[in-house]
Formats: C-alpha cells, sequence, structure tokens
C-alpha cells in the first residue's frame, strides 16, 4: 500500500510523459496513454537545452563527489589516528556545519564564486558542492578508518612506504566500501542541490538539471506543457532511480552509518 | 667534534618538527580550504553583512547600521508570517514522518525477506531532486489537469474542481504531503536500522514470559529504539526548518505569502529586493533559532541516554 503511494507519483508521471500532448488535455484524464508517443522526449533534446543540462548536471555532480571524497579521505585518515580529544572537536564542529542551513551561505559564497569569476562555470558550483558535503563525508570517513587497523600501516612503513603512500596503497583500497557511499551520497545531492543552481547559473547553456527544469516550468504564464515538463521529470530522475536499485546497499549503509553515529 | 654537532641538533630538531606539522597540515589542507571558503568565511561575512546596510537605498555602498537591522526585524510582520509558516510546516510534516516511519519500520521487520526490496523501493522518493519533483506535485494540484481533482470528482468527494495551491490551508497542506511523500523513507531507513540492532534474545527471553507484541515493543523496541528516533527526528526538524526548494518550486511562498517560510523570504530579501544587510539579519536569526533547537534536542537525548549505559 505505501509503497504504492511512495511509487504512484513516478509511474504516473512516467505514463503521462508518453501521452501525446491533446491527450494530456483531454478530461477526464486517461490513465494509459492511447496513443504512445515519445514527442515529449524528442522536444526536449532537440528544442531546448536539456541536453546542456544533463551534461552540466553530470560534470559537477561527478567532479565534486570525486573533490569531496578525496579532500575528506585525505583528513579522515589523519583525523581517525589523532587523539581523541581533537577528534571528537573536529567532529562536533562538522555536525554543525552539516547541519547548517544553506540560505545562510549563499550569498558570501556568491560573493566569492563572482570574485573568481566563477560564476555560469561548472567549478563555480563543483567547489561549493564538494565543501558543503565535507563535514558529511569526513564524519562518514572517519568513523570507517578507525575501524583500519594501525598493524597494516607500521608494516607498510618498516617496507619504507611513506605516509602519503600508506595512505594511497593500504588506507585508501581498504575504506573504499565508505568512499563509494560517500561518493554515491555526494552524488546524489549534488545533482538534486537547486538554491545554489539557480543563483549561480544564470546562462540558460550553464543550468543544471533541477535550476533548469524549475526555470522551464516557470516560463509559460499560459498554458503549460505538462507532457514536455513530464518528460523533463523522467529523464532528470531515471539515472537516480536506477543507480537507487543498483547500489541500495551502499546507500543505506552510507545513510544509515551518518545518521547513528552520535 | 661531537660537542658542536649537539649544540646544533637542538634548533634541527625544532626545524624537523616544524616541517613534521607542516606535513601534518597538509593532510588537512584541502578540506580546510574548502571548509573555510563555503562556512567559517561565509558565516564572517553574513555576520558583519548584519550590522550594515547594503541595500539599493545605500547604492550597495556598506553604510554602519548597527542593530538597525534586528530593530527592522522585531516589527517585521512578513518575518512573523514566514516564522509561522515555517513552524506550521515543520510540526506536522516532521510528526507525521515519524509516525508513518516508525509504524512502517516496524512493519518491515515483520516482512523480513522481502522487507528489503520494499525498502529499496522507498528509498526512491528519498534520492529524487525536491525541485523537480515539485513540479509533479504542482501538476497533481492544479486545478484543471490535475491528477488529486481528477480522482476526488471521480469518487464523489468533491462536486467541482479545487484549485488547492491557491487557499492558504490546501497549499500548506500540499506543501506538507509533498514533504512527508519524500522524507518518511529517511526516518524509516534510520529506525530499520535501530530495530535490527536490538538482541534478538530479548524478544525470545519476553515470549518465554508469555509477553504479547505490545509488551514487546513497550519495554524492548521502544526504549532501544529511542536514540535512533531522536537523532532520525533531530535530522528531519533541521532540515524541515531550511526548507526551500519544494516551497520556492510549488507555490513560491503563495497565495498571499502563507506558505512562504523563512528561507523562501531570506532568498527573496537577497535576489529580489536586493537588501543583503537585513536578509543577512534574517538567515542569522534562522541559524541561531535552529542552533537553539539543535542544542536543546541534542542535550535532551544525552540527558535521556547518558545515565542508562
Amino acid at each position: 500500500m505505501i509503497c504504492v503511494w511512495s511509487l504512484i507519483p513516478v509511474v504516473w508521471c512516467g505514463l503521462a510523459s508518453l501521452k501525446s500532448s491533446e491527450e494530456l488535455a483531454r478530461i477526464p484524464a486517461t490513465l494509459l496513454p492511447a496513443d504512445f508517443t515519445l514527442q515529449h522526449y524528442i522536444e526536449l533534446f532537440t528544442r531546448r537545452p536539456f541536453a546542456a543540462y544533463y551534461i552540466n548536471s553530470l560534470v559537477v555532480s561527478s567532479l565534486s563527489a570525486f573533490l569531496c571524497v578525496a579532500a575528506a579521505g585525505l583528513a579522515s585518515y589523519r583525523l581517525a589516528r589523532s587523539p581523541k580529544r581533537f577528534r571528537s572537536a573536529v567532529s562536533s564542529s562538522l555536525l554543525v556545519m552539516a547541519f547548517f542551513p544553506p540560505i545562510v551561505l549563499l550569498f558570501p559564497v556568491y560573493e566569492i564564486i563572482r570574485m573568481f569569476g566563477l560564476v555560469n562555470q561548472p567549478w563555480g558550483l563543483i567547489l561549493p558542492y564538494a565543501a558543503l558535503n565535507l563535514p558529511f563525508a569526513t564524519w562518514l570517513l572517519t568513523g570507517y578508518m578507525e575501524l583500519i587497523p594501525y598493524e597494516l600501516e607500521e608494516a607498510a612503513a618498516v617496507d619504507g612506504l611513506g605516509p602519503f603512500a600508506i595512505f594511497r596503497r593500504i588506507v585508501a583500497p581498504l575504506a573504499m566500501p565508505a568512499m563509494t557511499s560517500a561518493f554515491l551520497l555526494v552524488f546524489i545531492f549534488s545533482w538534486n542541490e537547486f538554491m545554489f543552481a539557480l543563483t549561480f547559473m544564470n546562462l540558460e547553456s550553464a543550468r543544471t538539471l533541477t535550476a533548469g527544469m524549475a526555470t522551464l516550468s516557470g516560463a509559460f504564464s499560459q498554458e503549460i506543457p505538462w507532457g514536455l515538463l513530464a518528460a523533463g521529470v523522467m529523464a532528470s530522475t531515471i539515472p537516480l532511480i536506477l543507480a537507487v536499485f543498483v547500489f541500495q546497499r551502499k546507500i543505506v549503509a552510507g545513510l544509515t552509518a551518518g545518521g547513528i553515529k552520535e | 667534534m661531537i660537542l658542536p654537532y649537539t649544540k646544533d641538533d637542538a634548533p634541527m630538531r625544532k626545524a624537523r618538527g616544524i616541517v613534521r606539522n607542516l606535513q601534518q597540515a597538509g593532510w588537512y589542507l584541502p578540506a580546510g580550504i574548502l571548509l573555510f571558503l563555503v562556512f567559517v568565511y561565509p558565516v564572517l561575512r553574513t555576520l558583519v553583512l548584519s550590522f550594515l546596510h547594503v541595500n539599493l537605498e545605500s547604492g550597495f555602498q556598506p553604510v554602519f547600521a548597527g542593530l538597525s537591522n534586528f530593530g527592522r526585524l522585531v516589527s517585521d510582520t512578513r518575518f512573523y508570517r514566514s516564522m509561522q509558516a515555517t513552524l506550521v510546516f515543520v510540526s506536522v510534516s516532521v510528526l507525521l514522518e515519524f509516525v508513518l516511519g516508525l509504524a512502517l519500520a516496524l512493519a518491515l521487520e515483520q516482512l523480513k525477506r522481502s522487507g528489503r526490496f520494499f525498502r529499496t523501493l522507498l528509498l526512491i522518493p528519498w534520492t529524487l531532486p525536491t525541485a523537480i519533483i515539485a513540479i509533479l506535485w504542482m501538476w497533481f494540484f492544479n486545478d484543471q489537469y490535475g491528477a488529486v481533482n481528477d480522482l476526488l470528482l471521480r469518487l464523489n468527494v468533491i462536486e467541482a474542481p479545487v484549485a488547492w495551491l491557491a487557499q492558504p490551508r490546501s497549499a500548506m497542506a500540499a506543501i506538507i504531503l509533498a514533504d512527508v511523500w519524500k522524507a518518511f523513507p529517511f526516518v524509516l531507513i534510520v529506525l530499520v536500522a535501530g530495530i535490527q540492532a536490538i538482541p534478538r534474545e530479548m524478544y525470545e527471553a519476553l515470549e518465554i514470559d508469555g509477553g504479547t507484541y505490545w509488551h514487546k515493543f513497550r519495554y524492548v523496541t521502544l526504549p532501544h529504539l529511542l536514540p535512533f528516533i531522536f537523532v532520525a527526528v533531530i535530522f528531519r526538524i533541521i532540515q524541515a526548518f531550511a526548507v526551500f526548494d519544494l516551497v520556492f518550486v510549488l507555490t513560491g511562498g503563495g497565495p498571499g505569502g502563507k506558505t512562504e517560510t523563512i528561507s523562501v523570504y531570506s532568498y527573496y530579501t537577497f535576489l529580489r529586493y536586493m537588501d543583503f544587510g537585513y536578509g543577512s539579519a534574517l538567515v542569522l536569526v534562522l541559524a541561531g533559532l535552529l542552533a537553539l533547537i539543535g542544542w536543546t534536542l541534542y542535550t535532551l537525548l544525552l540527558r535521556h541516554y547518558e545515565p542508562g549505559r
């Protein structure tokens, strides 16, 4: 029952995206598409800059997830090997940052981005997204790195590996499960972020999917092209739905580890 | 020959110590730079801005304002209205998410094997982009083409199409419904993890003593689950307080500003009215309020949890 309730909006939207515009305007509405058509999807990619949104979202989300996990990985390894007092002090300040309402940061970050000339540039979103998710990622990874036994590193040090080589060749591979979880979650959060994307990207060609779709829906004052919007919703959410099915275990692991560790 | 060497050793050691410290700092450098640029500096900048007038009137030249931004806040009815909308949104939606999440977590636990599959399905709404799903809700609640009207008309619940998003109460209800749809799976997942951490023997012991399902829930599940409930609810309250995407896309704060939450009001103050000083005062109040709520809930959690351990 509840699963139906959770999925019905998405399924409905998927069906609607395949109906013709005439059918969508029909009252009463039909459930299954009477004449199956892909016209909305075609229009989305040919007459709208949807392909650009898509590429922007992909680039921004994957690079910010990568940068975030890399920076968090380095910091959390040192953190996991540092005295407990220091570690818990850092953890609690990270916790405060993770809960910070993003609206507080929006305007000053915009000033910085503008100062560096990054407005409408992918890096103008990549850097903020990596930073916004950093507290969460560091928190997740530190918990995991604490579990990696010291002995392995000692053995590697005896073999003459430097600290960074130890991290890269021994610790990072062992922490891979947690890093994958963190990567996936940061990717999803970046893909879904709206406020910064809306504010920092004001050129049509620089927009990500969330900002692009929202402005697309607001761009029509009279007749709202529901079919086009439905196709857009489906096209921008399908990758995430697939990712949930493929990586469900990793995502749940990340969410619960992040949510439960105190 | 040896003596001068040891004499020089102290500064050498000091230099080596500094190098080691620098190396140590290197590990934190990328994360530190990012956090400084996106958290530390912005918070300080917002603090400074809140004591300045930086707006159209001042020609965007900073003019010292003292506490006047905060004074304006006290008599700003729109601020109070946005506060009220936020509080209604947070309390109703988090309560519903908690009830649904708990009920379903208990139900999924009964299902055992297939529970995992359902959990995956339920995870989907949580991972989808709110701003985009809000477009979908906008469509559902549309008076002419919306599925909600269509369904209710067919079931004869309503006689004429209702413009859900055009009336304050139903618009708020629509926002809450959309938020519950998205966020209760998060509560569910945290609680399922909590339930799975409970040792089976506890239930078996109760079963031997002839405990009913209610007894199991009351004396085993609930006490064990309490910290998880706290964490999930704190998470949700803090996130819901800062709600932006959903309101911005679904109603834009309308009708008549009745669904305008504090984040949305702040956003308009910054980007529509370009009043950066006053906007900073607004977001600081939001941050302060959240800090207060977070701190209260956290100490409550500690007080409840620590003595028992």
